[in-house]
């Protein structure tokens, strides 16, 4: 038996062994997910269970390196961890912006100390973390954010507002954009810095946004005292690691548009499970058939395209600027699905309370789609990316 | 499998973009245009394509190929996209061979070793309608004496002017329609009663109008089981679909280099086009559709080794995707080049012209969107 068998062999029992059976089965919507952290609210037993066994095995961040917690697997081995997963449609045991975000860049700048101390965490799932980068005035323009970084000696004090801080009254942790020079070109100025949110002086304030959820905040800091080795790499070169950790954000929110599954379902099952079909087996509704065959044949090639391009990525490299094509193109993706489940559910997707619709389950996820362009940079300034370091056109 | 390509498959794409790029560029093309070249191609080219084993690369060893695979098949193909370089390829060394892969002893001896020398050009005549209907077969084939006679029309044969035989698929019972009743037969071209008209396409290649009156075969010449032909047709159109999805590719590539490398050079209002962020943002979302076409080509390909079962689903996502992309990057480049990009002097019009026969042949993307619709449960 091959190496790979083996390792196959292996992880089958491994997850047959380990992972519960109640999280054996599609996530139903966002709430299913199991974020961790200090004050991880778990929605049943088995999905705590998961997280802990996953995570001590290091598959909640496979490819990490088993001296920072992780599982140590090549990307052969985490291709077939993925695949066994999905055959008996485990659950991700958890979903982090540690992992997707975080880790990657602490692996390609942190200090010895800083991953040996966060990484293992993340992958514990011990501490949630929170992403500091958006401010009022510096959104798509992001490197002319004003947040102010002091040294006042012992420690680093920080002022100033972020918005659309993604969970940040949930989390525990917050990787911080900060300004530490304003007399310099705005990039060269910025640094990148990781606190406490329960430090004083940071407080936040939910926003509610148009689907009635309040997953994100404003977040204020007046005089946080910072620990001075909490910042990541060299001062004031924070923006190379900014962009290093947005490529890996824009990755993944691509991914996780993609053209995969909802609820374990095809959208072109999901459509026929709400409106049946002809004699032939076809969806009754031509044109709406249309739309869908158009819509999985895109998830299909772009599902295609992200294994494609993390296959192309050297070992422990990312991938670059072809980042923004992904999150370009799965956000665009995922908007046009959720818009084709909305038709696919008629009056019924209009539902926004009661049982039945489960509170407006679909409705509300149709609504948060719309941001899926917006956050980690909207498609137009992806597509300016693309332009400019890809297809190598100038600006104007 | 990694979607990557190993170290073999760079060797032969290097090689064939070098050959193509040299030997068969989009000049080639214009002068068997220009000359009404009878064939369409150019048949010292092909026994030289045939010489480095291209005509032979899915034909297995023991018949004189090289039997690579589909990969490297759909990697030539891909460079004669970027040169729209013209050539019985796809008609002859991926679907005429894997037709008769699957035939007997006989036929493999008698034709396999032909083709993979470039002697024998073999055409898949398939179609009869105006669009892509394999299951409607009528052209009838009737049991006659030891043999069988067949009677009725193929049009828009590719590469079926003046081809040494037609694999055939005829309806030897059932209705048009239905997918059971289909046989394949292997007629050669002197055969009486056999007439091949030429049909002159907007892309300048080869494609006939192949009548059949009262042309008799002899028994031997059924490819397979009688009447159990469409499964192995299906397998046929399945390369052909890849083969023209990887071509589409090669089209859709150079198309959209060009009109990059020109949005670079063109200076209008004092500055480079290049600069425009309108035009910025349409080329950055076709650089992001091509991606996927890449992807869904390469998967197609690995799939006929990796998992057959799953090619007819893979070749009809390539097909789609690729004929759809390279009808957006066709009419880009046009649009972007301006004015010259409508004049017949400049190449960009071949490559669209060829892009929209490509697109339709084998199935365009409707037809791909309804199967794959039908595969996934809706
Ligand atoms: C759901 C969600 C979650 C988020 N989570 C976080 C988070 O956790 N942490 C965080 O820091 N931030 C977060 N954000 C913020 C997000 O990164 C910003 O909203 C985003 O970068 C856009 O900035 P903006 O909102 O200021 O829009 P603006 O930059 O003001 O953009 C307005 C419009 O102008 C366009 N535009 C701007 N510049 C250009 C240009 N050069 N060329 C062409 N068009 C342009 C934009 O595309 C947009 O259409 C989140 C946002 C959303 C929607």
């Amino acid at each position: 038996m091959s190496d790979l068998e083996e390792f196959r062999k292996e992880t089958c029992a491994w997850l047959e062994e380990n992972c519960p059976a109640a999280m054996r089965k599609p996530m139903r919507s966002e709430a299913d997910a199991c974020w961790g952290g200090r004050n991880a609210v778990f929605t049943c037993d088995e999905q705590k269970l998961w997280m802990e066994r996953a995570g001590a095995k290091g598959w909640t961040a496979p490819e990490w390196p088993i001296e920072y917690g992780g599982g140590g697997l090549t990307r052969e081995q985490a291709k077939i961890l993925k695949e066994e997963m999905a055959a008996i449609k485990a659950r991700s045991p958890l979903v982090s912006f540690g992992i997707w975000m975080l880790g990657p860049a602490l692996l390609k700048y942190g200090s010895e100390q800083q991953k040996k101390h966060y990484l293992p965490q993340i992958v514990r799932g011990e501490i949630r973390w929170c992403q500091g980068y958006s401010e009022p005035n510096a959104g798509s323009d992001l490197a002319s954010l004003q947040t102010r970084c002091e040294d006042k000696g012992d420690f680093y004090e920080i002022t100033g507002q972020k918005v659309w801080t993604s969970y940040a009254d949930k989390a525990d942790w917050i990787f911080c954009l900060v300004r530490t020079d304003r007399d310099v070109p705005k990039h060269n100025g910025i640094s990148f810095i990781l606190f406490d949110m329960q430090s004083k002086g940071a407080t936040v304030k939910p926003i509610t946004l148009i689907s009635g959820r309040s997953p994100f905040c404003e977040t204020f800091f007046d005089a946080v005292k910072v620990p001075k080795e909490n910042l990541v790499g060299t001062l004031n070169k924070g923006w190379d690691i900014a962009k290093y950790l947005l490529t890996h954000e824009r990755a993944m929110i691509g991914d996780s548009g993609s053209g995969g599954d909802i609820g374990g379902r095809s959208i072109g099952q999901i459509t026929v499970d709400s409106l049946g079909t002809d004699a032939q087996g076809r969806l009754a509704d031509s044109a709406l058939r249309a739309d869908l065959a158009r819509a999985e044949i895109d998830g299909w090639a772009f599902m295609l395209t992200m294994e494609r391009m993390k296959d192309e990525a050297k070992a422990g490299q990312g991938i670059g600027a072809r980042s923004s094509m992904l999150k370009y193109y799965g956000t665009e993706l995922n908007k046009r699905r959720y818009e084709l489940l909305m038709a696919s559910k008629g009056h019924a997707g209009l539902e926004w309370e009661g049982e039945k619709s489960r509170d407006g389950e679909l409705p509300r996820a149709w609504l948060r789609t719309k941001g899926n362009s917006i956050e980690g940079g909207t498609s137009e300034v992806q597509l300016n990316i693309i332009s400019k370091r890809i297809l190598g056109l100038p600006a104007s | 499998m990694a979607l990557v390509l190993n170290e073999e498959d760079d060797m032969l794409r290097d090689a064939a973009r070098g050959f193509l790029a040299d030997k068969a560029p989009v000049a080639a093309l214009r002068k068997l245009r220009d000359e009404d070249d009878p064939l369409g191609w150019s048949r010292a080219l092909w026994a030289e394509m045939a010489q480095m084993g291209w005509a032979g690369i899915l034909v297995p060893e023991e018949y004189g190929g090289i039997d690579y695979g589909m990969v490297g098949a759909g990697l030539i193909v891909q460079e004669m996209g970027r040169n729209l370089t013209a050539s019985p390829f796809i008609s002859t060394a991926m679907m005429a061979v894997t037709a008769l892969r699957a035939g007997s002893e006989e036929q493999k001896q008698k034709w396999l070793p032909a083709i993979a020398e470039g002697k024998s050009i073999i055409a898949m005549a398939v179609d009869e309608g105006v669009k892509h209907d394999p299951a409607k077969t009528a052209l009838k084939a009737e049991a006659y004496g030891n043999g069988y006679r067949l009677n009725g029309s193929k049009a828009y044969v590719i590469d079926g002017f003046d081809a040494d035989a037609l694999i055939v698929a005829a309806r030897t019972s059932g209705e048009p329609g239905d997918e059971a009743g289909i046989s394949l037969f292997i007629v050669e071209k002197d055969t009486e009663g056999l007439s091949s008209l030429r049909t002159k396409l907007l892309d300048s290649r080869n494609y006939a109008l192949n009548a059949f009156d009262d042309v008799d075969v002899a028994g031997d010449a059924l490819i397979g089981t009688l009447d159990e032909g469409f499964g192995l047709l299906e397998s046929v159109l399945n390369v052909g679909r890849t083969g023209l999805a990887a071509e589409m590719l090669g089209a859709a590539e150079q198309s959209f280099d060009m009109t990059v490398d020109y949005l670079k050079e063109r200076k209008q209002f004092g500055t480079i086009v290049g600069t425009f962020q309108g035009l910025q943002h349409r080329s950055a979302h076709l650089y992001s559709e091509i991606e996927l076409v890449k992807s869904a080509v390469l998967k197609a390909l690995q799939m006929f080794a990796d998992a057959p079962t799953m090619a007819g689903a893979g070749a009809a996502l390539a097909k789609a995707k690729a004929g759809e992309v390279a009808i957006l990057a066709a009419n880009e480049a046009v649009q972007m080049h301006g004015g010259i990009g409508m004049t017949d002097e400049f190449d960009i019009g071949f490559y669209m012209k060829r892009i929209r026969a490509a697109q339709e042949l084998l199935g365009d993307y409707a037809f791909q969107a309804d199967r794959l619709a039908s595969l996934r449960g809706f």
